[in-house]
């Protein structure tokens, strides 16, 4: 019975003939390492230059390898592996950069006592001047900050989160693409485009005509990021509106349910996941943002959690006034930290945004189960 | 609990396209009605005119009288939102509402529309509604289950339960087996036969033996080319159709000859 069967070959497959070995691309690349950092040290080694050279050596080296073994065709598909592969790297440098900075700058600040909980009330140039001499810890905290920049993103959102979903539905269900609408998708394009420093000023504009000149507070700061958070908000939930499937309307038309019912209770549900999380991505886009807040807001270095009166700090701001006029100037060291911790948290709440409008996401999502 | 549907002169038209010409019929009460043709040739269309639901499509309006029991749907200040809720529909692909379970499905012609409904009155309402629509034996341990989670024919048979909870008068199907297997729509078909006990039955479907099946009078429509208005060409009971036509172009149709 046994000679019916063909006896499973030792050697080599014939149909894996003309293949790389599965060690080639790692052998390539240890030797385009050696070969770079051997380059490298003739001129003078540096590890940037050295990622550089290595990458050139491992793909021109992989690709004539293959080429000459296993063809062109294999040879081309090397090279674009190589391409697409070293792209990503290259866009990923920078993140990977931006994080590492900000971890290593921001993580002693963040460790100083009372960071997060005090503010900059009292803390004068005498207390960083004491601080760098003797080695002591450095006083205060971001907690002014951290508070103005919630409360004023909080506010934005309340503002930008009912006008841009009402505009969203205007548009998908009632404007039937008539000049109306039509103009309004023209004019939300445009302010997407707004630069942010343009919607603080006509905040700031705005309050000055309205309530008083000089006029500064959390608020403004809130209106100046509507306005740049609303046409986000209109853009993300028009898209998601428009993914609903039209039979669920007709669905619940057929059963005589009201255009608005149908809209509030079966249209906004199916699209509810992604609608929050284009919220959060918009809160997440301006909650960073500096120069609107600025010259609406001001910057103070004392607690004030009324939104609606006086000047508000918050943590972009805090960052800005921190780098550029440090509390101690024969001192910047002590500022500096500051700024950089307050960066480290501007990132993660950044991120946990970011995390949560996935998790709402998969919270609202329409369930498959069966 | 059904009314009879008097169609008079009716033309339909979207926007200055003329779809639909001059059609002229009486569906009986507790009748299965089949509107049968070739693609294109406004079926569809004219179901869709019986419950106003054509006025969902920008542009679509129509001429001529539609009488639900002589009561005309397109009276001035009739409110297409009442003519809906006695007048239900079934689609071509089943819509399940994907957020809701499948009680909640059942129950959504009842709280979509706001109204309060203890959960004894809930409970009797989803059972019968479900066994009216032979789904009940099936889904009775998973009524909290998303809906979407049932098979496409059973999904097709929680739309038409979903229907026969708002208690209407008449129900239009819109080709409702024309995406389910053939086991599926024997289930879909038998329970046409017995919903015609209660309801009238308006069906549009593509498959003949299905007209020749479940209906007891037949429709055929027909268009005379691209960019004409369709027409009703032929009615009458579905045995003198499918045998013995009057009209030519009813027999080349029916007997497979064209279309």
């Amino acid at each position: 019975m046994t000679s019916t069967l063909t006896p499973v070959r030792s050697k080599r497959s014939a149909l894996t003939k003309g293949q790389l070995p599965k060690y080639a691309p790692y052998a390539v690349l240890a030797g385009a390492l050696i070969l770079g950092a051997a380059v490298l040290a003739l001129i003078g080694f540096n590890p940037f230059g050295w990622g550089l050279v290595s990458a050139i050596l491992f793909a021109v080296g992989l690709v004539s390898w293959s080429a000459a073994v296993e063809g062109s065709r294999k040879a081309k598909d090397k090279l674009a592996t190589c391409l697409v592969v070293g792209s990503f790297l290259v866009a990923l440098l920078p993140l990977v950069s931006v994080i590492w900075t900000v971890l290593v700058n921001g993580i002693p600040g963040l460790l100083d006592p009372g960071f997060l909980t005090t503010s900059m009330n009292g803390v004068t140039g005498a207390f960083d001047n004491k601080a760098v001499e003797s080695g002591g810890p450095v006083m205060g905290g971001i907690y002014h900050a951290l508070l103005g920049t919630v409360q004023i993103t909080l506010l934005a959102t309340v503002i930008s989160v009912p006008v841009g979903l009402l505009t969203a539905i205007y548009l998908v269900e009632y404007g039937h693409d008539g000049r109306l609408a039509k103009a309004i998708t023209f004019f939300v394009d445009v302010m997407t485009g707004i630069p942010s420093i343009v919607a603080g000023l006509f905040a700031a504009a705005f309050f000055f005509a309205v309530v008083g000149p000089g006029t500064k507070t959390g608020a403004v700061a809130a209106v100046a990021l509507s306005v740049l958070m609303i046409p986000v908000v209109v853009r993300s939930s028009e898209e998601m509106l428009k993914i609903v499937p039209n039979e669920l309307r007709e669905a619940a038309y057929a059963l005589g349910v009201r255009k608005w019912r149908t809209i509030l209770k079966v249209v906004i549900p199916t699209a509810i996941s992604g609608i929050a999380s284009g919220v959060t991505l918009a809160i997440a886009r301006v909650i960073g943002e500096t120069a609107p807040i600025l010259v609406t807001a001001g910057f103070a270095t004392s607690i004030n959690s009324n939104v609606f009166g006086g000047w508000m700090a918050s943590l972009p701001t805090f960052i800005y006034t921190q780098i550029l006029n440090p509390t101690s100037p024969s001192n910047p060291g002590p500022s500096s930290q500051r700024a950089w911790g307050a960066a480290l948290v501007l990132i993660i709440l950044v991120m946990v945004l970011n995390l949560v409008a996935r998790l709402i996401a998969r919270i609202f999502a329409p369930k498959k189960g069966r | 609990m059904s009314k009879r549907i008097d169609v008079k002169d009716l033309n339909v038209y979207y926007g200055d396209f003329l779809a639909v010409e001059d059609v002229s019929i009486n569906i009986e009460a507790k009748s299965v009605t089949a509107f049968i043709g070739p693609s294109g040739c406004g079926k569809s269309t004219f179901l869709r005119t019986l419950n106003r639901m054509h006025e969902v499509i920008p542009g679509a309006r129509v001429e001529g009288e539609v009488l639900l029991d002589g009561d005309n749907l397109y009276g001035p200040g009739v409110d297409p939102v009442t003519v809906r809720s006695q007048i239900g529909m079934v689609f071509q692909r089943p819509n399940p509402f994907p957020t809701m379970s499948i009680r909640d499905n059942v129950l959504a012609g009842v709280k979509l529309n706001n109204k309060k409904i203890s959960k004894g009155e809930a409970d009797v309402l989803v059972e019968r509604s479900l066994k009216g629509a032979n789904l009940w034996n099936e889904v009775k341990d998973r009524l909290a289950k998303p809906g979407s989670g049932l098979s496409g024919g059973q999904q097709q048979r929680l739309c038409i339960a979903r229907a026969i909870a708002v208690e209407p008068q008449v129900i239009l199907m819109d080709e409702p087996c024309s995406a389910l297997d053939p086991i599926s729509t024997l289930a879909i078909e038998d329970l046409i036969n017995e919903l015609k006990d209660q309801y009238t039955v308006v069906i549009v479907t593509h498959n003949m033996q299905q007209a020749a099946r479940v209906s007891d009078k037949t429709a055929f429509f027909n268009i005379a080319g691209t960019g004409k208005p369709g027409k009703l060409i032929e009615y009458g009971d579905t045995h003198t159709i499918f045998s013995n036509p009057v009209q030519k172009a009813t027999e080349d149709y029916v007997s497979g000859r064209f279309g």
